[in-house]
């Protein structure tokens, strides 16, 4: 089991008590591809930050690789997100005063445990695969949207992190983007047999992944 | 490794606005620079202005003072010891000015282990003559070559020498002010008219120039014997010891031990110039108060850019966190930012520093009270830089530390969110 969410409730304190998340448990397997899906404000964004270790005020527990992360100090949870868990965003957030490379390599630096040459090599390999190698010596503010996308896939990949989590990596493309982004994480699931698990407002991109999860209101209908 | 991935992140941050660094690390400079050339030129000033006390001003002197005697004759007498004794005008004993046993105690005391050095003076009053000019002197007989080894006198000399002055035994060396009004120059004779009536004729070998008008018209130097055949006293009459001793510090304790130990009175150099102490104390003061201002204004420059630079940065730093560094990581990457300002713009100030510091050295500073210096004094002391450089760090490692704070405690969620 790659992630795991038992009973996982959430409430907003500001500017009245609201519960955003209520009663959420489901799990994610190897190799699988998830798509969570509902209406804005639904809390699918919510779900994604506790999942993703970022925010650390919820109630319930959460399991990534069967191990407990709920009340972990955050800098474990930050070499837990550096190491096992990629992240792809609606807005591309690379940092625009480095190059394509530069942003690729960063999360591996900061990981420290391959030398300087093998991490230039991964992050090649990595651009290479989703196919914007040409672009390693570009500063990422002056690539297109898309291979934005791409960098930030490639990103998400450099330490060959256990599950992807992408919050609407598709939602600021046009369709032929938008399916390729599709196609490349479609790849990793078969070739690399990654986990994935985008939130998602595209109903075509949902459908074509293994698994939807449906919400509404704060809780899983489907 | 990890720090390295750190600098690295600060490195491309601070270039990538090359401009807002470069006035950040100006501010560093500009303070710095200030710090090092003012240290330099101040402690120079006053090191010169010391050792011009110091070099002349003997460590100890001992005198005879004349003054009424503690204990009347009626003091001595037992049989009024409880009573009620009253003396009125009471008027000093017609004491002599010479110090009792001079030439035995001046031999001790060339023996003293803590003694560098000790050199008898014989002070007397005359009237220089010339023509119908009549002025008052001052004749200060010396050992003119001791005189000069101990206390520098040769520095005052303007014309001539003390070596002349030393091998001509009817030889002065006249104030430069009493000259000009004279018209007096080297070479000239000048007549000595004493308190008693007797005349002397004595050859100018140098002009003496203290820059204290007051001094400069009234003193002369010449041998002790002429001081003391214009007072008719013998070769054994002396009024003044000036020592010089090895250690400064000790002069205060050792003029207690040497007054009573020869039954005369002396004076210490730091009872004799202690509002000098004061003067050096707070020119440091003013020049460490003004120096660290500029680096607190340079520290707030600093301070500014790096939290606009934090706003800016928002989205990096969600990046960063969302990617796995830690708060701490964050943190370090804006402090070593403001360090990085800190040492670069430390490192040019000190150039800077050493720069104005020599072009200062090598401006021409003449003044009538310093006769041998030419150009300003400047102290070249390295421990201005040490502190300089590191004070730079320091400074700017509080400065950048506050919106380091602030960035570490960003929230990556709301800045996600909130796009």
């Amino acid at each position: 089991m790659i992630l795991q969410a038992k009973k996982i409730n959430k409430y907003f304190r500001q500017p009245v008590n609201f519960q955003v998340l209520k009663d959420i448990s489901f799990q994610v397997k190897k190799g699988e591809f998830v798509s969570i899906m509902g209406k804005s404000g639904c809390g699918k964004s919510t779900l994604l930050y506790i999942l993703s270790t970022m925010d650390t005020d919820y109630e319930g527990e959460l399991y990534v690789n069967n191990q407990l992360l709920t009340g972990q100090a955050k800098n474990n949870l930050a070499s837990v997100r550096n190491a096992n868990i990629g992240f792809v965003f609606q807005f591309h957030y690379l940092l625009p005063e480095f190059t394509v490379l530069e942003n690729v390599m960063l999360p591996a630096k900061k990981l420290g445990r391959k030398s300087h040459q093998e991490i230039e090599a991964d992050a090649m390999e990595k651009l290479r695969l989703l196919g914007i190698e040409e672009q390693a010596l570009k500063k990422s503010s002056r690539i297109s949207g898309g291979q934005k996308q791409r960098v930030a896939i490639a990103r998400a990949l450099i330490n060959d992190p256990d599950i992807i989590m992408g919050d609407e990596p598709t939602g600021n493309l046009d369709s032929k983007n938008s399916e390729n982004v599709f196609n490349i994480f479609q790849q990793l699931v078969e070739e690399r047999d990654l986990s994935l698990l985008i939130v998602t407002h595209d109903t075509d991109f949902a459908e074509k992944t293994d698994r939807i999860i449906e919400m509404a209101d704060g809780r899983i209908v489907k | 490794m990890k720090l390295a991935v750190l600098l690295n992140i600060s490195k491309t941050h601070l270039l990538s606005r090359i401009k807002q660094s470069a006035i950040a690390a100006l501010g560093v400079t500009f303070g710095i620079g200030t710090f090092v050339t003012m240290m330099s030129f101040m402690t120079g000033l006053n090191k010169m202005l010391d050792n011009l006390v110091l070099d002349r001003t003997p460590h100890i002197r001992l005198y005879n003072e004349i003054q009424p005697s503690e204990k009347q004759p009626l003091d001595l007498y037992d049989a009024t010891n409880n009573a009620l004794k009253v003396v009125h005008s009471i008027k000093p004993f017609q004491a002599k000015a010479e110090i009792k046993n001079a030439l035995p105690i001046l031999e001790n005391l060339k023996n003293h282990p803590e003694v560098l050095g000790a050199t008898p003076q014989v002070k007397a009053q005359a009237f220089y003559v010339s023509g119908a000019i009549e002025l008052n002197g001052i004749i200060n007989g010396v050992d003119p070559l001791e005189e000069d080894r101990l206390f520098n006198l040769s520095n005052y000399i303007t014309e001539g020498s003390l070596r002349d002055l030393a091998n001509n035994s009817n030889g002065i060396i006249l104030g430069a002010g009493a000259a000009k009004k004279m018209s007096l120059k080297l070479g000239d004779r000048i007549q000595l008219a004493t308190p008693r009536g007797d005349f002397f004729s004595l050859k100018i070998v140098g002009l003496y120039q203290s820059g204290l008008a007051e001094i400069d018209n009234a003193q002369s130097y010449t041998n002790l014997n002429i001081a003391q055949r214009l007072q008719e006293k013998s070769s054994n009459f002396i009024t003044d010891i000036s020592i010089k001793l090895h250690d400064l510090e000790r002069a205060v304790p050792l003029t207690t031990v040497f007054a009573e130990q020869y039954e005369v009175n002396g004076v210490d150099i730091k009872t004799a110039n202690a509002q000098f102490e004061v003067g050096t104390t707070i020119r440091n003061m003013i020049t460490y108060a003004v120096s660290i201002t500029l680096l607190i204004v340079a520290g707030f420059g600093i301070y500014n850019i790096l939290n606009m630079l934090i706003y800016e940065k928002m989205n990096d730093i969600a990046i960063l966190k969302a990617t796995g560094f830690t708060g701490r990581d964050v943190r370090w990457i804006f402090i070593s930012q403001a360090m990085l300002i800190g040492l670069v713009g430390g490192a040019l100030g000190l150039l800077i520093g050493l720069g104005l510091s020599t072009l200062i050295s090598t401006l021409p500073f003449e003044t009538e009270a310093l006769p041998t210096i030419k150009t300003f004094p400047v102290n070249f002391n390295p421990a201005f830089y040490i502190i300089g450089i590191v004070f730079a760090l320091v400074a700017t490692f509080f400065a950048g530390y506050l919106p380091a704070r602030k960035a570490q405690r960003i929230d990556p969620v709301e800045i996600i969110r909130g796009q």
